[in-house]
C-alpha cells in the first residue's frame, strides 16, 4: 500500500514542477538565438597600461560602456569584461556586449565607440537672478531643479585626478583632488571666482555624476571636490574623472546579429523537437518494453519537467544549442532504463521472483550507470570549462544538468513507480 | 557468437570506411567556418516578388569593390553571403548592396581573427582533455583484470575505437564539406567531444560484462575460452546496446528535421559518431580482445589455453 502512496506522490509532485516547468507566467531565459539581439566583441587596446592598472580600467571601461548602453533602453543588457588570449600569446582584455532585441548594430556600435564628454556646467537655480544670455540657454541642460549652463571647462582640460583623505571640520572625509592643465587653471580661475555658492555640475556623457559647490575661488587648477562621499562614492567619481574618456580604445573583433523572425523561428522549430522528441523516444521505450516501458516514459516525462524547471530556476540561459542538448540528453537519460530493464529480466530469468528482481535489478544495474554516464560528463565538464563561445557553454551546462538529474530520476523515480506496479507471476523462464 | 565468428568481414567494413574518411579528409580537407577563420557572413531573406539570382547579388557585390566572397542560397528565399573581415563602412555598403525592396539581414556575424585562433587552440585543447581523461578513466576502471589479455590491452582498444569514432563523422564532413560547402564550426567540435565521452558507454558495457564473466568463470573454473566468453558476453549485452544506442539516435533524427537550421549539421554529426561508437562497441571491440588474446606476447604468465 506504501508503494502505492509513495508512486501517487511522486506523480502529484511531479505534475506540479511540470506545471512550473511549461507555465508561460515563468519565463526562460533566452540567448541571443532565440531571442534576436546583437552581441558585441571589444578588444581593449592595453598596450599602454602598467599590468597593475588594467583590472581597475577594465572596469572603468565596463561602467562607461555600461551608462552608453543603457541610453537604448534595452531591457537587460549585458556588458561583461572577458580575458583571453591574443595572438602573441599575452592577455588579451575584452568587453562582450549582448543587447537582447536591439536590431540596429551600426547605432549601437556608434554610440558605444564615440568620444564620451566630460563637462562642467553652472546650475542657476532659475533664470531671473543670473543673466542667462540666448547662446547659453540653448546648451542648457535641467537636472534637479536646477537649469545647467556650460562653463567652458571639459574633460579636455584635466590632467589628472586623485582620492584625497582630509581629516577636515566634519571628520575625515573622502575628496577628490583634481588637477587641470594651464588652460584649464585659466578657466577654472574665473568660473570659480565669478560663481562662489553655484553649484557647479560635473557631467559625463550627459547624466550628472556630481555636483559639489563652489566655496571658494581656485587660482591653482587643484580643485578639491569634497562633500558627503561614502569613500565608494568618491572612488567612482575619481575614477569617472580620471578615465572619463574611454580608459582604453576599443575595437570591435567580432560581432553577432540575429534578426526578430530568425529568432522566433528558431525557438519555435527547437520547442516543436523538443516535444517530438519527447513522444518519439516515450513510444520507442513503450514498444520495446511494454508495461516497464511505460513506466520509462513517464520517468522520462518526469525527468524533462524536473530539468525544465531547473532551466528556469538557476536560470540557465537557452540557446537552440542548448535546445539541442537537452533532446540529445532525453535518448540518453532512458539508457539507464533500459539498462535496468535488462537487468530485471536477467534476474527473472535466472528465476528471481518479480519483486527481488527489480531491487537486484535496480542495485546491480547502478555501478553502470554510474560508470556510463561519467565519461559523458567528464567530456561535458571540459567542453564547459573550455568553451570559446558562450554557445558552448550553454550547451556543456545543458547537457551536464541533464545527465545529472537522468542518473537522479531512473534510480530514484523508477524505482518507486515500478515497485507500485501491480507484480506479476513469479514463473521461470 | 556470429560477431565474433565473422569478424573478419567487420574488420575489413571499418577498414574501408577508415580508409575513406583518412582519405577524404586528407584530400579534401574541412571547411571552416568563419568562427576559425575569422570573416563576415550575412544572411539576407528576400520577399518573394524581389527575390534577386546568385547572379545578380555577384555582379552587383563584385561592382561595389568587394572580392573573394561566396554565395549561398539557404531555404526560405534567402541567401548567405560569406566575405572577410569587415569595417563597419563595409558593413553598412554590404548591406545596401544585398538589399532589395523588402529584404531585411536575418544574421550578420563578424569574427576577427584573433578570435578563430583561439577557438582553435581552446577546442584542441578541450579534445587533448578529454580523450585524456576517457583513456585514464578506462585504464584506472579495468586495472584489476589482468587475464587472459592485460589491462592496458583495453585502454588501447578503448583508444583504437576511440580514433574510429571520431575519425568517421569526421570524414562525412569532409566529403559534405567538398561536394555540398559544408562548414565545420564550434558546435562541431562539440559534437566530436560529446561522441568521445558518449561513446565509450557501449565500449564499457561490452568490457564491463567481460570482466564480470571472466569473475565468474574464475570462480566456477569452468575451462571456458575467452573467445567463447567474449562471445557470450557479446550476446548479453547486444540488445542493450542497441537500445540505448536506438533511444539516443531517435532523439537526433528529431532534432535533424524539426529542429533549428542551426543545430541541424550538429544534430548529423552526433547521428553518425552515435552510429560509428555503436559499431565499434559491438564489432570491434570485443573482436578485438579475441585477436589480441590469440597473439602469443600479450598474454599474462600462467595462462591456461
Amino acid at each position: 500500500m506504501n508503494k502505492r502512496i509513495n508512486a501517487v506522490l511522486v506523480l502529484l509532485i511531479a505534475v506540479l514542477i511540470g506545471w512550473y516547468a511549461v507555465s508561460p507566467k515563468t519565463p526562460f531565459v533566452q540567448g541571443l538565438d532565440l531571442a534576436s539581439g546583437i552581441h558585441l566583441t571589444y578588444r581593449a587596446d592595453t598596450t599602454d597600461s602598467e599590468p597593475s592598472e588594467i583590472k581597475e580600467r577594465m572596469l572603468s571601461l565596463r561602467d562607461v560602456i555600461e551608462r552608453r548602453v543603457n541610453i537604448f533602453g534595452v531591457s537587460e543588457p549585458i556588458v561583461q569584461i572577458e580575458t583571453g588570449l591574443g595572438e602573441d600569446g599575452q592577455d588579451e582584455h575584452r568587453i562582450i556586449v549582448e543587447l537582447p532585441g536591439v536590431t540596429d548594430v551600426d547605432e549601437a556600435v556608434a554610440q558605444i565607440g564615440k568620444t564620451p564628454e566630460l563637462e562642467f556646467k553652472l546650475g542657476l537655480v532659475s533664470t531671473s537672478t543670473i543673466p542667462v544670455d540666448t547662446e547659453n540657454q540653448e546648451n542648457a541642460t535641467t537636472s534637479l531643479g536646477l537649469v545647467y549652463v556650460p562653463s567652458g571647462l571639459s574633460g579636455k582640460d584635466i590632467i589628472k585626478s586623485q582620492l584625497q583623505f582630509n581629516s577636515g571640520a566634519a571628520g575625515n572625509e573622502t575628496g577628490v583632488l583634481v588637477t587641470f592643465s594651464e588652460e584649464g587653471k585659466e578657466k577654472l580661475t574665473k568660473i570659480t571666482s565669478e560663481n562662489i555658492g553655484v553649484v557647479m555640475g560635473i557631467f559625463l556623457d550627459g547624466q550628472v555624476i556630481s555636483a559639489p559647490v563652489i566655496r571658494e575661488a581656485i587660482t591653482d587648477g587643484n580643485a578639491v571636490i569634497s562633500g558627503t562621499f561614502t569613500t565608494d562614492e568618491a572612488r567612482s567619481l575619481n575614477r569617472d574623472l580620471n578615465f572619463g574618456a574611454l580608459p582604453f580604445s576599443v575595437e570591435l573583433i567580432g560581432s553577432q546579429s540575429i534578426g526578430p523572425s530568425l529568432g522566433v523561428d528558431t525557438w519555435e522549430r527547437s520547442v516543436k523537437a523538443l516535444g517530438f522528441g519527447l513522444l518519439v523516444v516515450s513510444l520507442y521505450m513503450i514498444a520495446w518494453y511494454r508495461k516497464n516501458g511505460i513506466v520509462a516514459a513517464i520517468c522520462l516525462l518526469i525527468y524533462a519537467a524536473v530539468v525544465l524547471a531547473l532551466f528556469k530556476l538557476v536560470p540557465v540561459t537557452l540557446t537552440a544549442a542548448g535546445i539541442a542538448g537537452f533532446i540529445l540528453s532525453l535518448g540518453m537519460a532512458v539508457d539507464a532504463n533500459v539498462l535496468i530493464f535488462e537487468r530485471i529480466k536477467d534476474e527473472r530469468k535466472s528465476g528471481a521472483s518479480p519483486k527481488d528482481a527489480i531491487t537486484h535489478g535496480f542495485s546491480r544495474a547502478w555501478p553502470s550507470i554510474r560508470d556510463g554516464n561519467l565519461t559523458s560528463i567528464i567530456s561535458a565538464f571540459i567542453l564547459y570549462w573550455f568553451s570559446g563561445t558562450s554557445l558552448v557553454k550553454g550547451f556543456a551546462l545543458v547537457f551536464l544538468i541533464g545527465i545529472i538529474v537522468s542518473m537522479f530520476t531512473a534510480i530514484t523515480i523508477s524505482r518507486i513507480l515500478a515497485r507500485a506496479l501491480p507484480e506479476g507471476k513469479t514463473k521461470n523462464a | 557468437m556470429w560477431i565474433l565468428k565473422q569478424r573478419k568481414y567487420f574488420y575489413a567494413l571499418s577498414a574501408v570506411l577508415l580508409i575513406a574518411s583518412i582519405a577524404s579528409i586528407w584530400i579534401w580537407g574541412l571547411k571552416p567556418s568563419i568562427e576559425f577563420t575569422g570573416g563576415s557572413i550575412i544572411e539576407t531573406r528576400y520577399a518573394t516578388e524581389n527575390m534577386p539570382t546568385q547572379d545578380q547579388l555577384s555582379d552587383d557585390l563584385a561592382n561595389a569593390g568587394f572580392e573573394g566572397f561566396s554565395i549561398r542560397q539557404a531555404d526560405g528565399n534567402a541567401f548567405i553571403v560569406r566575405t572577410k573581415n569587415l569595417t563597419a563602412e563595409e558593413r553598412q555598403e554590404i548591406t545596401t548592396v544585398l538589399s532589395r525592396e523588402g529584404s531585411f539581414v536575418e544574421r550578420f556575424n563578424i569574427v576577427g581573427p584573433t578570435l578563430g585562433k583561439e577557438l582553435i587552440r581552446k577546442a584542441t585543447t578541450a579534445g587533448i582533455l578529454v580523450v585524456l581523461a576517457v583513456v585514464l578513466y578506462v585504464a584506472y576502471a579495468f586495472r584489476k583484470v589482468s587475464k587472459p589479455v592485460s589491462s592496458w590491452i583495453y585502454g588501447v582498444v578503448t583508444i583504437a575505437t576511440l580514433a574510429f569514432d571520431v575519425l568517421i563523422p569526421t570524414g562525412v564532413f569532409a566529403v559534405l564539406g567538398h561536394f555540398a560547402g559544408v562548414e565545420v564550426d564550434s558546435l562541431f567540435i562539440t559534437a566530436i567531444l560529446v561522441i568521445l565521452g558518449y561513446s565509450i558507454n557501449d565500449t564499457i558495457v561490452v568490457f564491463d560484462r567481460v570482466r564480470e564473466n571472466l569473475d565468474r568463470s574464475k570462480e566456477n573454473k569452468s575451462g571456458e575460452t575467452f573467445e567463447h566468453l567474449v562471445g557470450r558476453s557479446l550476446n548479453e549485452t547486444f540488445v542493450r546496446s542497441l537500445n540505448t544506442s536506438g533511444t539516443t539516435l531517435a532523439a537526433l533524427v528529431i532534432l535533424y528535421f524539426m529542429g533549428s537550421s542551426a543545430t541541424q549539421l550538429f544534430s548529423l554529426a552526433l547521428g553518425i559518431g552515435v552510429i560509428a561508437g555503436t559499431f565499434s562497441s559491438l564489432f570491434l571491440a570485443a573482436p578485438m580482445l579475441v585477436n589480441i588474446d590469440k597473439v602469443p606476447d600479450t598474454k599474462t604468465p600462467d595462462t591456461k589455453k
